[in-house]
């Protein structure tokens, strides 16, 4: 279906055409070693363009790995690496003359505890924006604006955006830490178990604010939450030992899965 | 696919159980209802009929139990895929039952009514289709029982010669009325007893294509077998 040897980017995959939507992340036969330790193996996975994929499996399945490669957080670690090919857009990100800083700006992602820095909450915004981007003043104050809008954030803050972040509440540090990452405009976010340090209250405001995200930004969303993967993803993939065991719709995924494995695990019969 | 783990959290896999065996228990209930309208016009059984018309607040306050148990097992267990399934097929399948109970009491009471005319003909079209509509409703409890698709999809199958057996009675009791206008009150009577069993036959195949749907996730076609059509006949499933 399409030329892994050569340079062109692969054809989407067949069940996409339910979802109506191009891949802006084709991954291809990917496998990735810790060390000698294989943590994934030959994963072939598309993210449709703004769409949110919800990542599922049990603990050390490789979900996380899977979104850490996709940004190439694992550059920072000897002896971590992956083989095979993940494009986003028309570029290979695996291969090697990438601008691992760059696809860092276009590539975002938020972790599991919000981790705002230890600065005001108008600078936590602009920094990453001041590493890329040469704004005056009054552009750097709309770039801020706009992104604790469109991260749900601004009527909360907009009085005291001095204020160091320190000084918001857990659900409100992880929205700042997502206004962060879409300050510098990226195409694809990765978000990496956002909620599972928060209250339901603030969980469904992350979830409400996925759903606003989704109309510019392409999602991928590891959770061990499988409602939220249900309330919140257009595409479900289940993960297991390394493998994509099956990927699908997520109303089809939770009423009607193919897989066996899948079955077992979100019904919670698994082991 | 059916169920081959067990659910880590054993009480809920107690409660899926506890929904099954109400599920199994009523539909036990609306089989002796059936069975007991069937003897009632068949044997003309009056102590019969009224056992059917008695056993009927039991049927409606387990269908309550069976929708009252489902809905806090969807609240409180969040249940997914075939989980899911099965407790939202029981709230239809509960449904069904308390449907097919409705029309058995009918049945056994309109027996009440037919006895008291004598009849110049025979029953046996009549018996045969209520021993036929008994032997799909006892098959599809059981698939209920065991989340089985094979029998549900027998039951599905079988419902045909159903449609062209009540087809046959109309023919009959329109012929029984044409000879004898005295025949005409018990003959009517009679068609209402036959439309009764047409339309068990025809939930009980509804059961069967739930059951089907909540053991595999497979939706049967819409299309299923169906009997003959002519000028007595309309087709059942028509609005």
């Amino acid at each position: 279906m399409n030329d892994l040897a050569g340079e062109s980017r692969p054809a989407r995959a067949p069940h996409l055409d339910a979802l109506m939507a191009r891949p802006r992340v084709a991954i291809r036969k990917l496998d990735f070693f810790y060390g000698a330790i294989q943590a994934l193996k030959g994963v072939s996975l598309d993210l449709p363009d703004r769409q949110v994929t919800g990542m599922i499996g049990p603990s050390g399945c490789g979900k996380s790995t899977l979104l850490r490669v996709l940004n190439r957080m694992y550059d920072l670690y000897p002896h971590q690496r992956a083989v095979g090919e993940v494009w986003l857009d028309e570029t290979n990100i695996l291969g090697p003359t990438v601008d691992v800083t760059l696809l860092r700006a276009r590539v975002g992602m938020v972790f599991q505890k919000p981790m705002p820095f230890a600065m005001s909450i108008f600078n936590n915004v602009a920094f990453g924006v001041r590493l890329h981007e040469r704004l005056s003043r009054a552009e750097m104050r709309d770039r801020v604006e706009w992104s604790l809008v469109r991260a749900a954030l601004w009527e909360e803050v907009k009085d005291r955006l001095g204020s160091p972040a320190a000084s918001l509440s857990g659900g409100q540090q992880q929205r700042l830490c997502i206004a962060r990452t879409i300050a510098v405009r990226p195409q694809v976010i990765l978000l990496d178990e956002p909620t599972s340090a928060l209250d339901p209250i603030s969980t469904l405001r992350v979830e409400e604010l996925i759903d606003e995200l989704k109309r510019d930004f392409t999602i991928a969303l590891v959770t061990h939450n499988m409602q939220q993967a249900a309330r919140v993803a257009d595409q479900v993939a289940f993960f297991y030992l390394g493998e994509l065991v099956e990927v699908g719709a997520a109303a089809a995924m939770f009423t009607a899965p193919r897989e066996k494995r899948t079955q077992e695990y979100i019904t919670g019969r698994f082991g | 696919m059916s169920e081959s783990a067990e659910h880590i959290v054993k009480s809920f896999e107690q409660e899926l159980t506890r929904l099954s065996d109400l599920l199994t228990r009523m539909g036990g209930l609306v089989e002796t209802q059936v069975a007991s309208a069937a003897a009632a016009v068949v044997d003309r059984d009056a102590a019969a009929a009224a056992r059917t018309v008695e056993m009927d607040p039991e049927v409606d306050a387990l269908e309550r139990e069976i929708e009252q148990f489902a809905i806090r097992l969807l609240a409180l267990r969040q249940p997914m895929a075939a989980d899911l399934r099965r407790i939202v097929a029981a709230l239809k399948i509960t449904a069904a039952f308390e449907r097919i109970g409705d029309y058995a009491v009918n049945a056994a009471k309109r027996s009440t009514v037919l006895a008291q005319f004598p009849l110049s003909f025979s029953l046996a079209g009549i018996g045969s289709m209520a021993r036929m509509v008994q032997q799909n409703l006892k098959t599809v409890i059981d698939a209920a029982g065991a989340n089985d698709p094979v029998k549900a999809i027998e039951v599905w199958r079988s419902d045909r010669m159903i449609d062209d057996l009540y087809t046959a009675i109309f023919r009959e009791l329109v012929t029984y009325m044409m000879e004898d206008p005295r025949n005409i009150t018990p003959c009517t009577h009679l068609l209402f007893i036959a439309k009764n069993l047409e339309r068990i036959g025809d939930h009980a195949t509804n059961v069967a294509e739930t059951i089907h749907y909540a053991a595999t996730g497979q939706v049967l076609p819409d299309e299923r077998p169906k009997g003959v059509s002519s000028a007595f006949a309309i087709d059942p499933r028509q609005p």
